[in-house]
């Protein structure tokens, strides 16, 4: 297999951060003291080690290929999707309808993603998911909270499968003069994590004035403001491996790290309404799959539209 | 071999996690009570024993159900090693007590659903008496109550296939029958202890 040497900087780049945070978590440990630090440091140190893993794994996945990054964001849709489902009540009548979004509906959107059928991908399920589910339901015959029902799984759809799908689906774009989309999905995913990390870093150091204090009670406005100008630099000096110049590169980081937030937001509304901390608890120290993809969710669509519109 | 991959593809589908909240998972003799929503219940709660402890756990349940055909007896009998009870018919010949005496004679521990039948609404029902008499025979075996949440969703009474919604299953603290306690007094405790782990 030959690695260009652009992705060998990337990889490289990626390790060399995950070095220095587990360096940095390790310092921390043994200098800070008292009951609640203790606590925060193990819960950085819980995250950087999923890190670890997930590095690993999207790395794996993106030298299989397009099939093996396909397949990864399946799986990682269908995690979402059973947290989420999980998480909103659902009634007897809604089980077959389910049935069809875990294991029909979604195989179905990823094989499309996979054959690079932009004409299908793009309106599968926002057209003919989300006219089949109420179909299903209704033929169950139980009306009790009909609507309600119905929108939760169509959300849970668009949310956790349609939007993330997006993101394998930025390898099926044909941009004039640029080869190795890989490299392109590697600055979004590169982007859209850091900026998370970034807004928790300033948040906790220097987070004064809660942004959404009955939502995220975490998100400050200083969190905020640090982590999307430093996940924007971050994104422009990653020009290179990009079909952007670097004033687009910034842009683009800023469309990505602003409907970053905006999912975050929206889906610990979700959460708040619900009653809970976290989706789930299957990556220690994040929380579950939805937590950690949240900001993805929401800014993989936006992202691929305006690649594809501006630069294909 | 086939019980181990049936264990690991009942927790992966699940996401399920054992929480071992008022005991932990020793090996020692015990009789495990849960509440009974989905034909997948005791998979999943046998799944959640470390190994060692579920090749000493046997999951008693309804003969009428486990011998209606091949696959059925075959998986009771190879898989599951379940021990099979009477719940129609009982006679004095059937006793259900008698089975699951014989295994506890032999060192094994038991999984057990005292409400006799799944519960259609995920309420816990009512406690049937056996549990009691159990106890009452083996005065010195640990009754652990287990609450296992959500499984109802995955497959309720009436459907064939499962979808994945994530479960837990909640180990609570062991209990003895008391000296001079009473039939309805203990089933309501057990019955208390099931719920109180929904809580948590």
């Amino acid at each position: 297999m030959t690695v260009d040497p652009q992705t060998r900087w990337l990889f490289g780049g990626v390790l060399a951060l995950l070095c220095l945070a587990t360096l940095i978590g390790r310092v921390l440990k043994k200098r800070l003291t008292g009951e609640a630090s203790q606590k925060v440091v193990a819960n950085l140190n819980a995250r950087i080690n999923a890190w670890w893993m997930m590095c690993a794994v999207f790395a794996f996945a993106l030298l299989v290929g397009p099939i093996g990054t396909v397949v990864l964001f399946a799986l990682t849709s269908f995690l979402a999707l059973r947290e989420f489902i999980t998480l909103t009540p659902s009634k007897r009548g809604d089980h077959r309808a389910l049935f069809w979004a875990f294991f029909i509906i979604l195989p179905i959107q990823y094989f499309l993603v996979a054959r690079q059928s932009y004409a299908w991908f793009s309106i599968f399920i926002p057209v003919y998911a989300f006219l089949f589910i109420p179909v299903r339901s209704a033929m169950a015959g139980d009306s009790e909270r009909f609507l309600e029902r119905t929108a939760k799984i169509q959300w849970g759809l668009m949310v956790c499968v349609y939007f993330v799908s997006y993101t394998p689906a930025l390898l099926t774009l044909k941009i004039p003069g640029y080869t190795g989309n890989a490299k392109l999905l590697f600055f979004f995913a590169t982007v859209v994590q850091m900026s998370d990390v970034l807004q928790y870093i300033w948040g906790k150091s220097c987070g004064k004035r809660p942004i959404a204090p009955h939502i995220s009670p975490n998100k400050t406005v200083e969190g905020f403001v640090g982590g999307v100008g430093s996940a924007v630099l971050l994104g422009t000096l990653l020009w290179w491996a990009t079909p952007f110049n670097p004033w687009q590169a910034a842009a683009m980081s800023l469309a990505i790290t602003l409907m970053g937030f905006f999912g975050g937001l929206t889906m610990s509304a979700i959460k708040r309404d619900r009653g809970v901390k976290d989706y789930g608890q299957l990556l220690p120290g994040h929380g579950g799959m939805m937590d950690r993809i949240d900001s993805l969710c929401f800014a993989a669509p936006v992202f691929f539209h305006l690649v594809r519109t501006f630069f294909t | 071999m086939i019980g181990n991959a049936f264990a690991l593809a009942a927790r992966l589908f699940t996401g399920a996690q054992a929480r071992w909240i008022g005991c932990a998972p020793e090996p020692r003799q015990r009789v495990f009570f849960a509440n009974h929503t989905s034909n997948l219940d005791f998979v999943l709660l046998w799944a959640a024993l470390p190994r060692t402890i579920r090749q000493k756990t046997r999951p008693v349940a309804a003969h009428d159900y486990w011998t209606k055909s091949r696959i059925r007896i075959a998986l009771a009998d190879k898989i599951f090693r379940a021990v099979l009870i009477e719940r129609k018919r009982v006679t004095r010949g059937n006793n259900p007590l008698a089975p699951m005496l014989a295994a506890l004679a032999h060192g094994e521990s038991l999984i057990i659903f005292p409400e006799g039948g799944r519960s259609l609404t995920g309420e816990l029902g009512a406690f049937k008496s056996g549990i009691f008499h159990l106890a009452k025979a083996q005065p010195a075996t640990e009754f652990i109550p287990v609450f296992i949440d959500n499984l109802n969703r995955v497959l309720p009474k009436g459907e064939v296939l499962p979808i994945p919604i994530v479960c837990s299953v909640s180990f609570g603290a062991p209990m003895l029958l008391q000296p001079g306690e009473e039939k309805l007094a203990f089933l309501q405790r057990a019955r208390d202890a099931v719920i109180a782990l929904h809580a948590t």
